[in-house]
């Protein structure tokens, strides 16, 4: 048995799912230029416009028609009724002669020579008038007639209203409409230019709008198309006008600065992953590579040993250090969210850090209200004063006091640590908070370089920010001594 | 004690079973959930060591809801590679007593699982807790050494609690970070070791016998033989 021929027409089970996506997919593949131009967003704009500019148009055109060529005819209308009402009037006065007078009299008053008359008798016998006969179509009932007249030689369209006596004589009251049919013909002319110049422009302006569209969007496109190649510095050119497409060309570039912001982040997490942690690391296998093939003295295998499972408890600890952050960071930790007391918890860490300050000579102090009630993340709340305590009591020399404050501002917490070490240089104090970032004088001291980019994350994480001030000017006359000091400020708001 | 280890990596577990063996404890070893949910449920064990993820289907979690679910109490220590603290609240939540995370020192897990396996009976609320001469009154809060009345501060009176509860057992630090103070974060420095010096102060000064004893490379034990 040979296979179906095509396995869209395989009949089956699972064939039924399948003409529901082939047909689909292959239009999305070829799409004819037709469907092209309708998939275009700018070209639907474009044409809706000029359909609403010929719909304008039409409404215009109507109503001049209404108001020009209708009213002629309405005017003309009744006219002819009010003439042949009179003349109907005059019959029941005076007869048959009367209406033969008055039909006289009018045309010879007619100067312009359009209107028409006849009056014929019950037998059908001519009476008066200008009319040679009724239209041949005559019917009983009707009483509005339109028919070709020979006059003076030429032919023309004449408008009728036929009135039956009493006596069932008929008369017949007309006018020459051969003038307002020529109007009428000049003003549809006119009216047909118009319409055909109105499409042309309709649609050129729908082609400049869709021009002016797909050219206000082309930087952006560009751009992204060149982003989607690889290259990240390209930025949309912006034009400084102050309009739509400036805006969404103004938001892709914050985009693209914050996307550059974090692909640089993960650079430099992995370059210094690959230094912080490369060097421990290092070292481990450089001392078990040693006690390996080295001595054969014991105590010094196991010396060698226990520090090479040191240096790789240092080398889980950096790296628990950034995960943690990156975590923090993807703001993946919000579910530990919960309502807390600030002061016990400040309290806690006191209590934690200032054995070690007191140990090292140092004071802490500290200053905060009864309570603290705000929502957040204990651990991680406690992480961040632990590691702004651990950094205080390593920078500040042995008799010098660290503060901790924390405090009302506003609808916030705002809790400083200040302590009298070294402090930071201005430029340092823009890349306190990057990972892996020490200052020059910190470089002796242990540490990852982590802690303040733990504290920012953990800030931000409840909607709060980080920053730096001077600690206090008062620390000694001598410039080369004065210890200027740090006041790390971490804003927390409650909600 | 007889411990269940269930725990797919055959290296660690070779190495988690040996450390508990010469620690004197029996071990059964299988390497993963089904057998380990077969075993734990049809014998007598005194604690589970689980590895969090674990093949076969039934993963740690599952394996101690499914424990519980059927009324077993047995104590479950987790060992696990997912450090991430929602991870932590998930196995806890789901009944684990303990949770651990990889890589981990030996000494961590061991005291980890004797803490587990001899917690005290609940029935039977000590209101005294004595070991050599020191004595520690619960209720009034009293510490005395030798009849001789010591002052310790409220936080200092709760770590020799937990070290006396735990007499002849390693605490480590980070035990004594989460049990006393109650806190899961890395202290970044020697916090715990401070504190515990200054206890050690307060309580041997003026005796010649220490009680409070560092345990190399694991934490502290409080004995009365040196």
């Amino acid at each position: 048995m040979s296979p179906p021929p095509h396995p869209r027409h395989n009949p089956g089970p699972q064939a039924a799912a399948l003409p529901g996506g082939l047909p689909r997919r292959r239009v999305q593949q070829h799409p004819g230029p037709l469907w092209q131009l309708l998939a275009s967003a700018s070209f639907r704009f474009a044409l809706f416009f000029a359909l609403l500019f010929l719909l304008a148009g039409l409404a215009f055109s109507g109503v001049l028609w209404w108001g020009t060529a209708g009213a002629l005819e309405r005017q003309i209308d009744s006219a002819i009724r009010a003439d042949a009402v009179a003349l109907a009037e005059r019959w029941r006065d005076g007869g048959d002669p009367a209406v033969v007078d008055a039909v006289g009299e009018r045309l010879a008053l007619d100067a312009e020579d359009q209107t028409l008359y006849l009056l014929l008798a019950p037998d059908g016998q001519r009476l008066a008038g200008n009319l040679a006969r009724l239209p041949e179509v005559y019917q009983p009932d009707a009483q509005w007639y339109g028919m070709t007249v020979e006059r003076d030689g030429a032919q023309s369209e004449a408008r009728l209203y036929v009135l039956t006596l009493p006596d069932n004589s008929r008369l017949a009251v007309g006018r020459d409409i051969g003038e307002k049919i020529r109007l009428r013909a000049l003003l549809t002319e006119g009216l047909a230019w118009s319409a055909g110049v109105a499409i042309l422009f309709a649609f050129l302006g729908a082609w400049m709008l869709r021009r002016a569209l797909e050219e206000r969007l082309a930087p952006a496109t560009t751009t992204a198309a060149l982003i989607a190649n690889g290259d990240l510095s390209q930025r949309v050119p912006l034009a400084g006008r102050e309009d739509e497409f400036e805006r969404l060309g103004q938001s892709m570039n914050t985009m693209l600065d914050r996307i550059a912001h974090l692909m640089e982040g993960v650079r430099g997490v992995s370059d210094a992953i690959a230094h912080d942690l490369r060097t421990p690391i290092a070292r481990a296998r450089s001392r078990l590579e040693e006690a390996a093939e080295g001595s054969d003295d014991p105590e010094a295998l196991k010396g060698a040993l226990e520090r090479g499972i040191a240096d790789l408890d240092n080398v889980t600890r950096v790296f628990q250090a950034v995960l943690r952050i990156a975590e923090v960071e993807a703001g993946a930790r919000r579910a530990a969210f919960a309502p807390l007391d600030l002061v016990p918890l400040l309290e806690d860490a006191a209590e934690l850090y200032g054995a070690n300050a007191e140990e090292k000579g140092q004071t802490l102090a500290t200053d905060w209200p009864a309570a603290l009630p705000m929502t957040g993340d204990r651990d991680l709340l406690l992480q961040a004063v632990a590691n702004l305590l651990d950094n205080a009591v390593k920078f500040t020399a042995p008799g010098g006091t660290i503060t901790l404050s924390a405090g009302w501002e506003e609808d916030a917490v705002l809790l400083r640590v200040v302590d009298q070490g070294p402090g930071l240089s201005a430029a340092d104090r823009g890349r306190v908070g990057e990972r892996f970032f020490r200052a020059d004088q910190s470089r002796n001291t242990p540490g990852s370089g982590l802690g303040l980019s733990l504290v920012r994350a953990v800030a931000q994480l409840h909607g709060g920010s980080l920053w730096f001030e001077d600690g206090h000017a008062s620390a000694g006359d001598d410039a080369a001594e004065r210890q200027h000091g740090l006041a790390v400020c971490m804003r927390l708001p409650v909600a | 004690m007889r411990i269940l280890l269930v725990e797919d990596d055959a290296e660690v577990g070779r190495f988690v079973k040996k450390g508990l063996q010469e620690a004197g404890h029996t071990v059964e070893h299988v390497l993963n959930g089904r057998e380990g949910l077969f075993m734990a449920a049809g014998e007598n064990f005194d604690l589970l060591v689980l590895d969090r993820m674990l093949p076969g289907g039934i993963d740690g979690v599952k394996l101690v809801e499914t424990l519980r679910g059927q009324g077993n109490h047995t104590p479950v220590l987790f060992l696990s590679a997912l450090a991430g603290v929602d991870e932590r609240v998930k196995g806890l939540k789901a009944g684990g007593d303990d949770y651990l995370v990889k890589p981990f020192a030996f000494a961590e897990l061991l005291a980890r699982v004797e803490a587990l396996g001899r917690r005290p009976a609940v029935d039977a609320p000590a209101t005294r807790l004595k070991i050599a001469d020191l004595e520690l009154d619960l209720l009034s809060r009293a510490v005395t050494r030798a009849g001789k009345r010591i002052d310790v501060q409220p936080r200092e009176f709760r770590l020799l609690e937990h070290l006396m509860r735990h007499a002849g057992q390693v605490v480590t630090r980070t035990m004594l970070l989460e049990k006393v103070w109650d806190y899961h974060f890395d202290p970044q420095t020697n916090v715990i070791d401070v504190h515990v010096s200054r206890l050690r102060q307060k309580l041997d000064r003026g005796f010649d016998k220490p009680l409070i004893h560092t345990v190399r490379n694991a934490g502290y034990m409080i004995r009365a033989e040196p």
